[in-house]
């Protein structure tokens, strides 16, 4: 054992019994683990009496962390074991900031490959060209699940041949790093986007001499859009358009694991759908921060119904067979976007990441991607929906289990469900290691029943911890 | 004896015949047989035997053997000929009449807001109104007519003020009140069934019996009870029988089975007839404003479209129930119904504060106006119409909040007592939850669940019954409340019970 630069307070002075030997060796082996900063250093599974979090966040997330036995909040210089940051923060910080190996933080470095619009059509392109290469045409059409998209202004003309190919049909521009439903509009005519093209110029040329703010900065200069294919025949219930929202967990990318959660919920427009009205921003966006606007927005009125619920609808509607297949497909679009960016991000073993997916499913029960979130609104809308956040908090921070508590080899934590484990996970008893027999059944749950309080009771129950557990 | 069974038999199939002649199954039966005769298996010589059973193998004895299976579940047994018709209505007169009183009161209501907003009771609309509300048809959500000056004509709780207020006046019950005596808020001695007797009628709610809602949960492998109930829920519906799907939905129906199984039960088919029927409705509708159709568009946005989940439905709440005011058809069943239709413009059913929740679940399952209009006709004259009636039948209103307050003094009586004593009499909290056959107050999934036995049972007990059994299960949180507001907050959220668990635990689990 080498112990350098430490002085050593001996317990006991030479010559010792074997008692104390045993305990002057076990105290020395604590001792030299000693870091610089002068607090404890555990090796990384060990489980931690105290876990010092920050939190960027003032809403859910703040909550849940601060109920958490043993969750311990830290002020602003100090040391911490997990952050709850921001993207703001992680752009900033995160190249010049030295974690130990048991440190935990809640975004990858470079997650925008997922989650920005323009990435992730890149990244979907070249995996979908990768996959055609090596398992055929058939096997890569399991990637179209993204509307067509082109970047503006730099694919202008590859989308102004598309648009002519296709004539009459409705697009949608979207800046690609806002958020919230912002800077959205629709069009079917190229005159309307020539228009636009023109007025962002001007803006920009007249903005050029002036003094200008970092916001108009960004709108001018450095914002890329996407032009996107739209959805004309989205499925409708009660005359409504509707997209999903579903929340999948990813702990590694190399290898990648992903979870799956089991609740989520259908946000529905307020307005009845109709193509007529393009210009009505209500009709046509289901985010709940552009309803909020609308004028006969009702806040009383949730516009969300839970995941189990909407499953049921369709299930009574189309039949369970139907309604299983719609699933299946959807997990493959949680699978292979992942995959797609796979290879891009940084896979840092501190990171993990709790994405919001945006589905829209049109009249013939394709899912289509709308995006995904890399921060999910944790702002509660209701408390039906706050409840939901709690649990899929609670969960998430179950599984990073920075208490040290979990074997690994888990299929299911709380309304988690294992998707992806460098290989798709069967629904099969088991844990993750058992090995497969008879036909596979993904191990994706995605509008099922949500008994987690039960089965983390149960699970807890059957591991080797001392530690107080909050289901 | 045998005499008069034999003669009540008699009497109910003449009754039966009378009502499916001239009916349209009769004209396609004749049809069917008409068009048989060209078949090489009917012989001359024994023309009507080969024609039997020529309908007996194309399934047009299964459908007359639906259309009588319904005839029987909605239509009561006949009753002595000698009886009057009031006596089908109802049999008895104090009944009859404070029905009787209780329509005057609310047709009174419902005139004097007439006079005070001066609108009329109907009117035909100008051309122009006319194109606007075609055009508007599958979104008349969107209007915001001014509904201000519209109040409801009553709410749940001033009917249970009536109810309350019910006297035989053949009864005397002088004595002080006592533990001998009935200490709930009804008055009249109708007899209701006991525990050991509702064990037995919901015999297949017990604890050996599989039940979806308790043996479909994610717990239970599905080799146990639910694929097999799937099977067999299947099977039912390919030889489309009525009285098999009955008996079969009392363990509840799978969920992408339900909308079938339903219909069926209720004998609906959705004939090009029916649905001729319905657009005849709705011309109707477009033709004629009723003021009826203001008071449904105000409990409409009251209290479905301010549900988390119904609010979707909106705009087929409209398309439902503005024809269903406008439906004379809805008039037969007053019949065997205590109510009588008012002899005015208004000639169907005066919508009370929450009635739109009756359609409201039914959303879930049917999609198609017309079968969705014909699904809810056919559960109100068989169903809800009890609901807000008065009347001395067994899945009458009086009954159920008897057989609910009966259940609850037997079985938790110190929680009875409990409640009686800080004002918090338990049919104040719980009326509302059968009036409206609990929805909007269940989760939807559940509320189904409910709905089904409804279905099997033919009979509204089981509300009686559940509401007893969540008093049951919250009895412990009751017992501490020293108020009938801290009451109601304990019992204002239903939206995480399981239904069947509750039910089980409480007929066929308690020690009795």
């Amino acid at each position: 054992m080498s112990c350098p630069q430490l002085i050593l307070h001996l317990p006991y002075s030479p010559p010792f019994n074997c008692y104390q030997l045993f305990f002057y060796l076990s105290w020395l082996q604590n001792a030299c683990h000693k870091g610089s900063y002068g607090y404890q250093k555990l090796k990384e599974r060990e489980p931690r009496a105290c876990i010092r979090f920050k939190c960027a966040l003032t809403n859910t997330i703040l909550d849940i962390l601060r109920r958490r036995p043993g969750w311990v909040e830290v002020k602003e210089e100090g040391e911490w074991d997990f952050y709850w940051c921001d993207v703001c923060w992680l752009r900033e910080n995160f190249d010049h900031t030295y974690m130990d190996e048991h440190v935990r933080i809640c975004h990858f470095r470079n997650h925008y490959e997922l989650t920005r619009k323009n990435y992730i059509v890149k990244n979907l392109k070249r995996f979908r060209k990768q996959i055609e290469r090596e398992a055929g045409k058939l096997e890569a059409t399991k990637c179209d699940f993204f509307p067509k998209t082109f970047e503006m202004p730099s694919e202008y003309h590859l989308f102004v041949e598309e648009f002519r190919k296709n004539p009459g049909i409705t697009w949608i521009m979207k800046p690609v790093a806002r958020s919230q439903g912002k800077g959205i509009f629709l069009f079917r005519k190229l005159k309307d986007v020539i228009d636009w093209r023109k007025v962002k110029q001007i803006t920009c040329f007249i903005l050029q001499d002036g003094v200008r703010t970092d916001d108009q900065k960004d709108e001018t200069q450095v914002e890329n859009y996407v032009a996107q294919c739209y959805i004309e025949n989205p499925y409708l219930i009660g005359g409504r358009k509707f997209d999903l929202r579903v929340y999948v967990l990813v702990m590694s990318y190399i290898p990648l694991k992903a979870w799956l959660y089991r609740d989520g919920f259908a946000r529905f427009s307020n307005t009845r759908f109709t193509l007529s009205s393009i210009d009505d921003h209500y009709v046509h966006l289901t985010n709940v921060a552009v309803q909020k606007t609308a004028p006969d927005y009702d806040p009383e009125k949730g516009c969300k119904w839970m995941i189990q619920r909407f499953r049921q609808y369709l299930t009574a509607k189309h039949g369970a067979e139907v309604v299983e297949t719609l699933f299946a497909e959807m997990d493959n679009i949680f699978i292979k976007s992942l995959q797609s960016v796979q290879k891009v991000i940084i896979s840092d073993k501190h990171c993990f990441e709790l994405y919001g997916y945006d589905i829209l499913i049109d009249q013939e029960l394709k899912p289509w991607l709308l995006e995904v979130n890399a921060s999910p609104s944790l702002t509660a809308s209701s408390q039906e929906d706050y409840e939901l956040k709690c649990r899929l908090l609670k969960d998430t921070l179950h599984i990073v289990d920075m208490e040290g508590r979990l074997t690994g080899k888990e299929k299911r934590i709380g309304g988690f469900d294992l998707m992806w484990n460098d290989g798709p996970v069967s629904r099969a008893e088991g844990n993750v290691d058992t090995p497969v027999n008879g036909s596979f059944m993904a191990n994706t749950h995605l509008g099922y029943n949500n008994d987690r309080k039960k089965q983390l009771k149960q699970l807890f129950k059957s591991l080797p911890t001392q530690q107080k557990v909050q289901c | 004896m045998m005499l008069e069974q034999d003669t009540g038999l008699s009497l109910a199939i003449a009754q039966i015949v009378q009502r499916l002649k001239g009916s349209s199954l009769h004209s396609q039966l004749e049809r069917q047989a008409r068009g048989s005769l060209h078949k090489p298996e009917i012989k001359l010589e024994s023309l009507k035997e080969d024609i039997k059973d020529f309908l007996k193998t194309s399934g047009w004895e299964k459908r007359l053997q639906n259309a009588v299976y319904s005839e029987l579940n909605v239509f009561p047994s006949p009753c002595h000929p000698a009886a009057p018709p009031e006596h089908m209505k109802e049999p008895l007169v104090y009944m009859r009449k404070a029905q009787g009183s209780w329509e005057k009161r609310i047709l009174k209501s419902l005139n004097s807001m007439c006079t005070e907003l001066s609108i009329p009771l109907a009117r035909k609309r100008p051309i122009g109104e006319q194109k606007e509300l075609f055009n508007k048809w599958n979104e008349m959500g969107t209007d915001e007519p001014d509904l201000s000056l519209f109040r409801p004509v009553y709410a749940p709780k001033d009917f249970l003020e009536v109810l309350m207020n019910l006297r035989n006046p053949n009864y005397e019950n002088g004595d002080q009140p006592s533990f001998r005596n009935h200490l709930g808020l009804i008055q009249v001695p109708l007899k209701v069934k006991d525990i050991p007797e509702l064990k037995d009628y919901f015999s297949e709610l017990g604890l050996n019996t599989g039940q979806l809602g308790i043996d479909d949960s994610t717990q239970v492998p599905p080799e146990l009870f639910e694929n097999e109930h799937v099977r067999v829920g299947q099977t039912v519906l390919t030889e489309q029988d009525s009285a098999a799907a009955q008996q079969y939905v009392r363990q509840g129906c799978p969920t992408a089975l339900r909308a079938e199984l339903w219909a069926l039960i209720l004998n609906i088919s959705n004939q090009p007839e029916d649905i001729l029927y319905y657009e005849q409705l709705k011309s109707n509708v477009i033709q004629h404003d009723l003021l009826v159709d203001s008071l449904i568009y105000k409990d409409v946005k009251l209290t479905a479209s301010n549900d988390d989940y119904y609010f979707v439905f909106e705009d087929y709440l409209y398309q439902v129930l503005l024809c269903f005011s406008r439906d004379t058809s809805v008039l037969e069943h007053f019949s065997y119904n205590s109510a009588t239709p008012p002899k005015s413009y208004i000639r169907g059913v005066i919508p009370f504060h929450g009635f739109s929740m009756y359609v409201a679940p039914l959303c879930f399952l049917y999609h198609e106006p017309s079968k969705l209009y014909q699904i809810f006709r056919e559960m109100y004259v068989r169903f809800f119409f009890r609901l807000h009636s008065i009347s001395s039948h067994p899945s009458g209103i009086v009954s159920l909040c008897l057989l609910f307050e009966t259940l609850l003094q037997t079985h938790l009586p110190q929680l009875f007592y409990h409640l009686r004593e800080i004002g918090a009499q338990p049919l104040r909290i719980s009326f509302k939850w059968m009036v409206r056959a609990f929805s909007g107050y269940l989760a939807t999934d559940q509320l189904l669940l409910l709905w089904d036995r409804i279905l099997g049972y033919n009979s509204l007990e089981i509300l009686a019954v559940l509401a007893a059994a969540v008093f049951a299960f919250r009895a412990v949180n009751l017992m501490e409340v020293t108020s009938l507001a801290a009451a109601e907050a304990v019992l204002a959220d239903l939206s995480t019970l399981k239904v069947m668990p509750l039910l089980q635990i409480f007929l066929f689990a308690t020690v009795t």
